[in-house]
């Protein structure tokens, strides 16, 4: 049966009050170019209406929980009542793997303040000193984080004038990020946050030469499952050197020196994007858009990094990967579509995954009826051309924006303009991102900050054989048999990048679309009762 | 047990008046407890004969959990009760957040209870209402009633209106009420035909009208109250006036705040262009 995205999207909105109604009508797009060819406007980034159940999260998660979280050797201290903290420990599955048992590795602490009435009355600046002083002592790290929840900026505690004399009287690099829990409409305020103070305090701060030819950073992949892993590997065997992630499996010193890369490759558009584009403009290092999720995009992502490079050997060597590791993905394509294909999905996650995960759909033979971000901008569902036309409104503007100008001795611009143009028209994104609407099929549903009530009408009337969201969403969603795959965590799987990741996944979802247990989430009694009820009533 | 919140503009004098009445009620044979809710500390040094005074937060800060009655309340003039609640240094913290913690603590204590006999317990509270915390005493009922002081000066009237627009907020879920307004004159023309007009603009009375005596600052300066420093003072006989007013006070409102253009026509009725 073919359903009319039209009338699903004034289902949707029937439910809500005027006002409401509105502004959805505004984030419930269906995926229709207009008839100039362009594609249809998104609202994103705004606020959530207060009353509906959202999947976003909060600043301090964006800022420490998905981008300075997963770096093992910064210690990360929340400044803040302890449920921030407690809340927020090792709770996104990103794994790290230290160089040998001498490395530090501070990811399985949880470390806080653990703010107290008094702290609220009195202020909480000197609790914060003792604690760097206490965490110094333990561990001796190289960095320190810390991070301010809610209560500090109402209290007005300043991390920053802290983090300052800590750094002097430590003698370690210490710095403070002002990514209290409200500060923007959802967690992506504190990926900018995070951006800012890392591209601040950290990146270029170790001039250490490196020798290597073919050296790139890997912005936006955070080893959730291992994924890194399986990506530096792939970029091991090809031959290119890996400087940093940011920030799956990284490091300090990695970030430090990440500025003698030669390339940025951005997986994670949304969380990344700005310190691709702040480093090209002080370093002159340029950035592609990549993407490791999926056989294709991993192929495809190595062949640019390569072309970048133009050099025939790397080529080759590159060629050589794919063509070793394709062997196996197609094997395992040909298996899993005798049972997936035609089979639908929804994806509502994130500010990439929601986009990535379809194209590893696709490979099954699987549609996408419906998808939306959490926490994206505009930019990342119509792409960056729309980005001059952006209304930037005031919760936005509450986020500090770097002005970076270009390093008076360190700026080195990789390509000269005209090399970069030619890259671009050989198909490469060249600091550029198509955004999600382009690769979606016409007439599927685009669903911004989707709100738990539209969740669960679009399980009732499309009915996808699978759901893709995060652990808030998971139980509602099996509950109305269905099964959900989180992709924030990945459950208890992974790694799904690269080759071997995109045959975990396709076998992963194999199992969770097939079994059938779903059938057999009314309970036999359940059903009894029903005719015995209809029984009487006749 | 009669609860009453004193509030009004920053200066305006609502320590020493509050203190100065305290003192008449202490005449009149009343057990009454004054509760400082300010920071600095200060609203009962007239009647504890200086800055002796430890505060509720400090010394809950210095003996954690083991907290004793005795060890934030003293005795003042006429066996008065003194606390004050304190607060942070300023640019630090929360002070609003520290008098919900001091007077939540004081409750605890068993100061407000039936043994304690008082007749009366006075909330001396800092400034304008800036926040939640300094709203406190007229939530949940901490305070019953609301005195402001102000004075035909412009601002100190605005501020009378806007704490009236506060106690509006607060007056159904807590059946806060209005007693009036007690004017403590700056010597403006016409100070208090335009305060009785203010007054019953606002659905209240002028409770009664304190005049401008350098009494009070002598007497002050001897960290006493004019009472305590010289009973036969022409001074002390207004705020025995003013506390004799208060305790028959039977007129308690909700007031009706002024939109601004009509504070301001007042102003130009009654004040200076008048």
């Amino acid at each position: 049966m073919e359903l009319n995205p039209h009338t699903v999207k004034d289902e949707l909105l029937k439910a809500y009050p005027k006002k409401t109604a509105r502004k959805r009508a505004e984030q419930i797009v269906v995926n229709e170019r207009r008839e100039d060819g362009s594609l249809p406007e998104i609202r994103a980034n705004v606020r959530t209406t207060p009353g509906a159940i959202t999947q976003r999260g909060c600043t301090y998660a964006g800022c420490k929980g998905v981008v300075i979280g997963p770096t093992r050797d910064i210690l990360s201290i929340t400044h803040g009542p302890i449920g921030c903290g407690f809340y927020s420990w090792l709770t996104r599955r990103n794994q790290t793997r230290t160089e040998g048992p001498e490395d530090a590795n501070y990811i399985t602490y949880c470390l806080s303040t653990d703010m107290q009435d008094e702290q609220i009355v009195f202020g909480g600046e000197k609790k914060l000193r003792a604690a760097i002083e206490e965490a110094y002592a333990v561990f001796h790290p190289k960095a320190i984080a810390i991070f301010s929840t809610c209560p500090v900026g109402l209290i007005g505690d300043d991390v920053h004038a802290v983090a300052r004399d800590m750094k002097e009287k430590l003698g370690i690099n210490v710095f403070g990020f002002s990514c209290e829990g409200y500060k923007g409409v959802s967690q992506s305020a504190g990926h900018h946050i995070a951006n800012n103070q890392l591209f601040k305090h950290v990146v270029g701060t170790d001039e250490t030469p490196r020798p290597e030819r073919f050296k790139i950073n890997m912005l936006g992949e955070y080893n959730i499952g291992g994924d890194a892993f399986v990506i530096e590997d792939l970029l091991e065997r090809c031959g290119i050197t890996l400087i940093s992630t940011f920030s799956g499996n990284s490091t300090y010193d990695a970030f430090a020196n990440s500025h003698m890369a030669d390339l940025n490759a951005v997986m994670c558009h949304r969380s990344i994007n700005y310190v691709a584009e702040m480093m090209e403009k002080k370093f002159g290092i340029p950035w592609i858009k990549v993407n490791f999720v999926g056989a294709e995009g991993t192929a495809k992502s190595l062949r640019h990094i390569a072309q970048y490079f133009n050099d025939a050997e790397l080529t080759e060597r590159v060629e050589k990967v794919i063509s070793e590791e394709m062997t196996e993905v197609l094997k395992t394509q040909f298996e899993v579509r005798k049972r997936c294909e035609g089979k639908t999905a929804m994806l509502f996650v994130g500010g990439s995954r929601a986009h990535h995960y379809q194209l590893l759909f696709k490979e099954m033979g699987m549609k996408t009826v419906a998808a939306g971000y959490e926490f994206a901008h505009r930019d990342d569902y119509e792409g960056r051309s729309v980005l001059p036309t952006i209304k930037v409104d005031a919760d936005s503007r509450n986020i500090e924006q770097l002005e970076i100008v270009a390093d008076e001795t360190r700026y080195q611009p990789r390509k000269d303009p005209g090399e970069l143009v030619q890259l671009q028209t050989a198909g490469m994104d060249v600091a550029d991102y198509a955004g999600m609407l382009p690769d979606m099929d016409e007439g599927t549903l685009v669903i911004d900050d989707i709100y738990h009530f539209e969740t669960e009408r679009l399980l009732e009337i499309y009915k996808p054989d699978i759901f893709c969201a995060g652990i808030k969403e998971k139980y509602a969603v099996q509950k109305a048999g269905i099964p959900c795959k989180q992709l924030h965590s990945y459950d208890y799987g992974g790694p799904y990048a690269g080759f071997r990741g995109a045959i975990n996944f396709y076998k992963e979802i194999d199992r969770m679309v097939n079994t059938k247990i779903w059938s057999y989430v009314q309970a036999p009694w359940e059903a009894e009762e029903e005719m015995e009820a209809d029984a009487i009533a006749s | 047990m009669r609860k009453v919140a004193i509030y009004g503009k920053g200066g305006i004098g609502k320590s020493t008046t509050t203190q100065n009445t305290v003192a008449a009620l202490a005449e009149m044979g009343k057990k009454v407890m004054v509760v400082g809710c300010d920071p600095k500390a200060d609203s009962t040094r007239l009647l504890l004969g200086g800055l002796a005074q430890k505060t509720v937060l400090d010394t809950l800060r210095e003996e954690g959990e083991d907290v004793h009655l005795e060890d934030i309340r003293r005795r003042g003039f006429g066996d008065t009760y003194c606390t004050e609640s304190g607060g942070p240094e300023p640019g630090v913290g929360c002070a609003g957040r520290g008098i919900i913690t001091s007077i939540n603590l004081l409750e605890q204590l068993g100061a407000y209870s039936e043994a304690e006999n008082l007749d009366y317990v006075f909330y001396d509270v800092l400034g304008d209402v800036v926040c939640g915390g300094f709203a406190m005493p007229i939530r949940e009922g901490k305070a019953q009633e609301i005195y402001i002081v102000c004075s035909g000066e412009m601002m100190a009237m605005y501020a009378a209106n806007n704490i009236c627009k506060g106690i509006v907020k607060f007056a159904n879920a807590g059946g806060v009420r209005l007693g009036g307004l007690i004017c403590n004159s700056r010597k403006v023309d016409n100070e208090r035909e335009m305060i009785e007009e203010l007054a019953s603009r606002l659905g209240t009375q002028m409770i009664h009208f304190i005049p401008r005596d350098n009494d009070v600052q002598r007497a002050e300066i001897n960290r006493k109250t004019v009472i305590d420093w010289n009973p036969v003072a022409p001074q002390a006989d207004e705020y025995r006036k003013l506390a004799r007013a208060i305790d028959v006070n039977q007129k308690f409102v909700i007031p009706k705040p002024l939109a601004m253009d009509n504070l301001e026509s007042l102003l130009i009725d009654y004040g200076l262009a008048a």
